[in-house]
């Protein structure tokens, strides 16, 4: 890495690396509190799960709004244009499940009959009203969702290695803290 | 078994004031059951969640002219209770909730009502749930519809009172112990 090359600002950076430990969190915590028994811990880790969703959601907006209007460093020209065609798609949707995922659980709240009340004080509008067959069709969605992530994560992940450690360009560099 | 007693004769005080009020037009006798409905709000971890009974009975007397001598008595199926969701519905219907085995019915006997002024009023009565009896007043509008009209009120019991959420759940901090009850009743002069 020379001195010169160009880097994501602060600001892009801590975003990414909050939402990166964030959705990890959060998703893990997921998998976890659906196999629960119901129980007021169910309750409990219930709301949590929603509560950090919510401070995610409103993280995800405040990082488009920054990439919006701040360019990213361009991709190295060592790159062919079909990788990083694909580079910028997989990137594109991160940002659309992104949204996607925080809104289908919101949804997924509202149908379920189970609102949700910002760290217990203040309640989201319901989006879609009480209906049992829509609130497991939006679990199914939600779910769906977090796997399509998970993927594009893992993916975007090994990526990251690859042009650090095969291509040893300065990709990854550019995204962590100095 | 005092209760009991006291219960026993309620019927026979709701004829009596039947009878005595049997020119009023607008007494009512009858409530319809697919119209009414008695529901419920708990909040979870601050959350209003909304359930309701889908079975239950009403047998009132009400007379706005004279509602000092209105009487009701409700029983409700507390295995029809739908609390919001399957996991939910299969928990409340256990012991430690609701127990509907042990005590299929919920009820509720009124024991005096009042007039609050316009077309409020309010019933005071003993309600039994799971072997548990508790003093409750419920405040209600009548609007007069025709022959009949529309009971609509509400009260807030707590479920300590009753046992209602025992073990694990008779901590607050997750389920409150308020509970509000509402009910709906559209009645109807049957006779």
């Amino acid at each position: 890495m020379t001195a010169a090359a160009p880097r994501y600002t602060a600001t892009a950076i801590t975003l990414h690396w909050l939402l990166a430990i964030g959705l990890v969190s959060i998703g893990a915590f997921g998998v976890y509190m659906h196999g629960l028994p119901l129980s007021p811990w169910k309750l409990r880790v219930f709301s949590w799960h929603k509560w950090a969703g919510v401070t995610a959601f409103l993280l995800v907006i405040v990082r488009l709004g920054w990439r919006l209007t701040h360019r990213p460093p361009a991709l190295p020209t060592s790159m062919s244009p079909a990788t990083r065609f694909i580079a910028h798609v997989g990137h594109a949707m991160i940002y659309v499940l992104m949204f996607a995922i925080p809104l289908s659980g919101w949804l997924m709240s509202s149908a379920k009959g189970f609102q949700t009340v910002y760290f217990g004080v203040l309640p989201l509008p319901d989006l879609v009203s009480h209906d049992r067959v829509l609130g497991n069709a939006l679990l199914q969605v939600h779910q769906a969702l977090n796997i399509a992530l998970a993927v594009l994560v893992a993916g975007h992940a090994a990526a990251a290695l690859r042009h650090h450690f095969i291509d040893k360009d300065d990709v990854l560099a550019r995204m962590l803290p100095r | 078994m005092k209760n009991c007693t006291i219960l026993a004769l309620l019927p026979a005080l709701g004829l009596l004031g039947a009878a005595a009020s049997v020119a009023s037009a607008a007494e009512i006798t009858a409530v319809a059951p697919d119209k009414s409905s008695i529901g419920f709000l708990i909040r979870e971890m601050n959350v209003p969640v909304s359930g309701r009974f889908g079975k239950f009975a009403v047998q009132v007397s009400f007379d706005p002219a004279k509602p000092e001598a209105a009487r009701v008595s409700i029983d409700v199926d507390t295995a029809s209770v739908d609390a919001g969701s399957d996991e939910a519905n299969d928990e409340v219907v256990g012991k430690g909730w609701l127990n509907v085995k042990g005590f299929p019915q919920a009820h509720f006997a009124s024991t005096s009502f009042r007039a609050l002024g316009g077309n409020r009023y309010e019933a005071a009565g003993k309600l039994t749930i799971k072997g548990h009896s508790q003093d409750v007043t419920a405040p209600f509008v009548f609007v007069p519809q025709g022959a009949g009209g529309t009971i609509d009120g509400s009260f807030t019991l707590k479920r300590a009172d009753f046992s209602i959420g025992e073990g694990s759940w008779s901590d607050f901090s997750a389920v409150a112990n308020e509970i509000q009850v509402k009910f709906h009743f559209v009645a109807g002069a049957a006779r």
